[in-house]
């Protein structure tokens, strides 16, 4: 019985429970919205909104930002279009490691500036959002690569199934399952959480904290760079304006899930339950038949929950510690 | 991992399950945690830092006696505390350290609590302090049934006009938390906090300026002063709503008040303009005061007015009080060092864990008996 | 335990130099000579059709960027401006449409961003909520109220009067008339951070939150003030962008948020807090819509603009930080040999 109750103290319940609630609730209204097509759609898109909160997640729980992801996934989207349009025939598994890569070096360029200089990981990343960006719309121009640029053995990566379940949403699954047990069970890992509570702490424990904090920024573009790619596998066109503003809304998909600003807490697996809650609002209100216009406003007010159900418990647990901590006066 | 965690625990007799979250353990329970780590990575030396302030009796023993088997099994252990039982129960060697400095080691069969007192005392008490004695005056601050639920409880204690009354004890012993809950900065549970008969609001420091309560906090750094102003800035900063005139605040003006309190206390810095972090630790001190003075309080709080200062402003300092209680300002002195209490208190109380434990009149006021009551020991001196 | 830094530093500079050299003054000199290079290398640059295109441009993220200032300066953010000016815009859209009287609209647009504001305020002060994660909610909450209210909808039959008014100029000049509003503005925000008692305790709040509230500063109300003050100031924002473009639109200065702190950043507003003053960031504000339209005007695409804007902002924080780096490193070096010192001086016999 109590196992069951601290499964009620989990971060990832609220969100765990909203989602089940919102699915439940849609399905009661309108059964066609678990349609296997439906259900198809939804994952697909919830896939590059999950890569990218997994690797925000990282980067949050060490008590930093990075608001350049979009400028990133845009860029290495790109990378893609003209790496098939300039290499013709050019393996599959090339151009992952071409977009996978280049997010990593732009990873790394944050991550040098913040774990280095030491100026906030807000600026820096505000300041190489406007970069990448920049970059992305001097090498595209105008130019788009469409659908019919890439071959169709990859974009059907986003088109096949196994289970039900598209190819590219697998690949999402498995890296998931990576970082997961990375962030969990891993040392350097775990040192992030430790790193995100008190860095000074972490570092009289002896936790390498500039190292680590590197680390966070470029596994945070690595991630970018396959959810790039996956997005160009995904939808029909890439350009200079691709992936501009999701930079918010990862920040949201993991703040919703348990991911606090402040650093020291949360999942992967409550991240990518958040992203799949935002995507999954989308359908949602369309098969309820509510207006979509409501949809920003659900998310605003979703975020706005979730930081304060942080608060309300992190103030019940301060609490509790300090009775406990109290000396017998 | 799991098994190696639930066999060190049960090394150590204490039954904790490896899967729960850590916070909300109890203390002892996370100290306990401390220590399997510890052992986990084979420390040979364990150092222990004041590890029983917030343990009860039972809590202790079980500590002690980990800390026993881990001694007999090879590894080293530095225990810092100043609880006397506890040293003499636990520990097969002492070391006594002062300001700093290494002053002796003993074998703790060979060697008394009076010797470890002396040692801790020392014997430069006999500097004279330049304290005229003040009339006294009406009582300016009184406090009554102080009470915050695990930082102190009980606290009752009167300053009069021109009275300067230490609050003595070892670190930790809560002095602080008091002065900051009759200032406001703090909340408290109960009782009651009057100046000059009026009733304080709590936790309001804005009110007990009004009042006229100054306050010259402990944290030189980072709660007296801010260190990126400039000392004009931060001398005038109390008084920013008078320097005023319809909304506005005149440079000028500003300036001319911080130049004269600046001159009237003799800080030396270059420019007012300066920032107030390149000044010396003593200037420093006598910008937090120039701050305050400036408010014409009526009782001044002063928290370790003289740690961290040279020899000569410390004097300068030690005047300005005393000057200060000549003038009829009631003056609430915390100080952990003895000489100071001493040499500057009308009154001395003293607390140990939140708790009063005595009340010396500057007569009355020993290194021995002030030491005794701030640690608590009941051995008597012969 | 005695002290060992005791040099006292020399006669410091006069207020005039200081200020003269501070980081908001070299931003203006900055923004001068670029203006000066600018009129003399790119034509067209210097007329009054510049002044007018370049300061309408400018007024929206000029005047947020006013109370952006004093909320950075307390050490905190607020990303929702924008969607407030969206909100407000909205709104306006509505009730005009509705037929109501265009200054209750104006009235009730103005309301509508001091609720905003205060909410944002209620959730950082009172909630206890950091302001980063907070004003993200509210970015995402009020744009999506803007969606809600207008829908796809763009209201354009504004009342003539008051959008000619919006973008009319003054005189010959070239310098549209809202300038002058927007210049009380600037005057009210400078007197309140740098001349008030309210002002010095905003600096303190940013350098140093305890020491604040050591002498009585009520950091929280503080706070609550700045951001209905932003609020405020975003609608009145989002008013007159509605009556420049004479559209209302629920995606009205969508992504001005991050224009704005930006060139609040570059104008030398620090973003731990403390540091920053009004004059640099309104030089913040110019120097990058003035690059901004000279690229512009040359037919160079927003691209390089846009990494310009980028490399700015990140030389401008990293900068102070090597800076202060260098100068701790020396600090430090020099206390460790004063204290090889005293540790190797003999202690005099206690006993």
């Amino acid at each position: 019985m109590n196992r069951l109750w601290s499964v009620l103290r989990w971060r990832e319940f609220p969100v765990a429970a909203a989602l089940v609630g919102l699915v439940i609730l849609t399905y009661s209204v309108n059964p066609t919205f678990l349609a296997p097509q439906g259900v198809k759609d939804l994952l697909l898109n919830a896939t590059i909104l999950v890569i990218l909160a997994a690797g925000q997640t990282l980067v949050l729980v060490t008590q930093n930002v990075d608001l350049s992801v979009g400028s990133v996934l845009g860029l290495t989207a790109y990378a893609v279009g003209v790496s098939f349009a300039t290499f013709p025939g050019i393996p599959i598994i090339a151009v992952f490691a071409i977009a996978i890569l280049l997010g990593g070096v732009l990873g790394a360029i944050n991550g040098l500036l913040v774990s280095v200089a030491k100026v906030p990981a807000l600026v820096i990343t505000l300041g190489t959002l406007y970069i990448y960006r920049g970059i992305n719309n001097a090498w595209a121009g105008g130019k788009q690569y469409f659908a019919g640029d890439r071959p169709d053995s990859f974009g059907n990566l986003s088109v096949q199934t196994v289970l039900g379940i598209p190819l590219i949403t697998l690949i999402a699954l498995v890296i998931l399952a990576i970082v997961a047990i990375y962030l969990a069970g891993v040392r350097s890992g775990r040192d992030l959480y430790a790193i995100g509570s008190d860095s000074d702490a972490a570092k009289l424990y002896g936790v390498p904290v500039t190292k680590r904090i590197f680390a966070v920024f470029v596994a945070n573009g690595l991630l970018a760079g396959l959810a790039g790619v996956l997005y160009a596998s995904r939808f029909n066109s890439v350009g200079a304006t691709t992936g501009a503003g999701m930079e918010l809304q990862v920040i949201a998909a993991a703040v919703v899930g348990g991911v606090a600003i402040s650093g020291g807490v949360g999942s992967v697996v409550g991240a990518a339950l958040g992203g799949l809650l935002l995507t999954t609002i989308t359908s949602s209100l369309t098969a309820i038949r509510v207006d979509k216009f409501w949809q920003q406003a659900v998310v605003g007010a979703l975020i706005l929950a979730a930081v304060v159900i942080d608060r309300v418990s992190s103030l019940r647990m301060t609490r509790r510690l300090r009775v406990s901590e109290a000396r017998n006066v | 991992m799991r098994q190696a965690a639930t066999d060190l625990f049960s090394t150590l007799g204490v039954p904790i399950d490896p899967d729960r979250v850590a916070a909300g353990l109890s203390i002892a329970d996370q100290q306990i945690i401390e220590i399997a780590k510890a052992i986990s990575l084979q420390a040979k030396v364990l150092i222990m830092d004041e590890p029983t302030a917030a343990l009860s009796g039972v809590e202790v023993d079980r500590l002690f006696s980990v800390a026993r088997n881990l001694r007999d099994a090879g590894s080293g252990i530095l225990f810092i505390s100043h609880r006397f039982d506890e040293v003499f129960s636990l520990s097969d060697r002492i070391t006594v350290m002062r300001d700093g400095r290494y002053i002796a080691t003993h074998r703790t069969a060979d060697v008394t609590i009076d010797k470890i007192v002396k040692e801790m005392v020392g014997r430069d008490i006999d500097q004279r302090f330049p304290k005229t004695v003040a009339e006294l005056g009406k009582p300016v601050l009184e406090v009554t049934g102080l009470s915050r639920a695990g930082v102190f409880n009980d606290i009752d204690f009167t300053v009069c006009a021109g009275e300067i009354v230490a609050l003595a004890g070892l670190v930790g012993a809560g002095r602080t938390e008091v002065a900051r809950a009759v200032f406001g900065v703090d909340p408290y549970d109960t009782g009651k906090v009057l100046l000059n008969g009026r009733l304080l609001r709590p936790n309001r420091p804005k009110a007990a300026m009004d009042a006229g309560i100054g306050l010259v906090p402990e944290d030189r750094r980072k709660q007296g002063l801010v260190m990126e102003l400039s000392v004009a800035r931060n001398v005038t900063l109390t008084l920013r709503h008078v320097l005023a005139k319809m909304g506005i605040i005149s440079g000028r003006k500003e300036h001319t008040l911080a130049a004269r309190w600046t001159k009237t206390l003799q800080v030396k810095a270059g420019s007012l303009d300066n920032a107030v972090s390149t000044l010396s630790g003593g200037n420093q001190q006598k910008v937090v005061l120039a701050k305050w003075l400036a408010t014409q309080p009526k009782l001044l709080i002063v928290d370790e007015p003289t740690r961290g200062i040279d020899v000569g402003t410390k004097s300068e300092v030690h005047r300005l009080l005393s000057d200060l209680a000549g003038q009829g300002i009631a003056i609430l002195m915390i100080s952990s060092e003895l000489p100071e209490v001493l040499g500057m208190a009308d009154r001395v109380i003293v607390m140990h864990e939140g708790r009063i434990t005595a009340e010396f009149s500057r007569a009355e006021a020993t290194p021995e008996t002030v030491m005794r009551a701030a640690t608590a020991s009941t051995e008597v001196v012969a | 335990m005695s002290e060992v830094l005791s040099a006292e530093i020399g006669a410091g500079r006069s207020t005039a130099t200081r200020v003269l050299t501070s980081r908001g003054a070299v931003m203006w000199y900055l923004v001068l000579a670029v203006v000066i290079v600018l009129s003399l290398v790119v034509p067209r640059f210097a007329s009054a059709r510049t002044a007018g295109f370049l300061l309408l441009d400018v007024i929206p993220i000029l005047m947020i960027a006013l109370p952006m200032t004093l909320v950075i300066i307390t050490g905190e953010i607020d990303l929702s401006v924008a969607s407030t000016a969206g909100l407000t815009s909205a709104v306006m859209g509505v009730l005009w449409a509705r037929g109501m009287n265009i200054y209750l609209v104006l009235a009730v647009c103005l309301i509508v961003g001091l609720l905003a504001g205060a909410f944002n305020g209620f959730m950082v002060t009172w909630v206890g909520l950091p302001s980063l994660a907070v004003t993200i909610g509210t970015l995402a909450l009020f744009r999506g109220l803007a969606l809600v209210v207008i829908g796809d909808n763009a209201v354009a039959n504004f009342p003539r009067g008051l959008t000619t008014w919006a973008t009319s100029k003054i005189g010959t000049t070239g310098i549209p008339v809202f300038i002058i509003i927007v210049l009380a503005l600037i005057a009210i925000f400078a007197v309140v951070l740098h001349l008030t008692p309210f002002g010095r305790g905003l600096i303190a709040i940013g350098f140093s939150k305890e020491a604040a509230e050591f002498v009585g500063i009520d950091v929280g109300r503080a706070k609550f003030y700045l951001y209905v003050a932003t609020g405020l100031v975003s609608s009145m924002a989002g008013i007159f962008w509605t009556l420049r473009y004479s559209s209302a639109r629920s995606d009205n200065a969508s992504g001005l948020e991050l224009a704005v702190i930006a060139a609040v950043l570059l104008g030398g507003i620090s973003i731990f807090g403390g540091k920053g003053s009004i004059p640099g960031a309104v030089a913040g504000v110019l120097m990058i819509g003035v690059i901004n339209y000279a690229l512009r005007l040359q037919r160079i695409s927003d691209v390089v603009l846009i990494i310009v804007t980028g490399t700015l902002l990140i030389a401008s924080v990293v900068g102070p930080s090597i800076f202060e780096w260098l100068s701790r490193a020396r600090h430090d070096r020099r206390v460790h040999k004063d204290l090889t010192i005293t540790a190797n001086t003999p202690l005099s016999p206690a006993s």
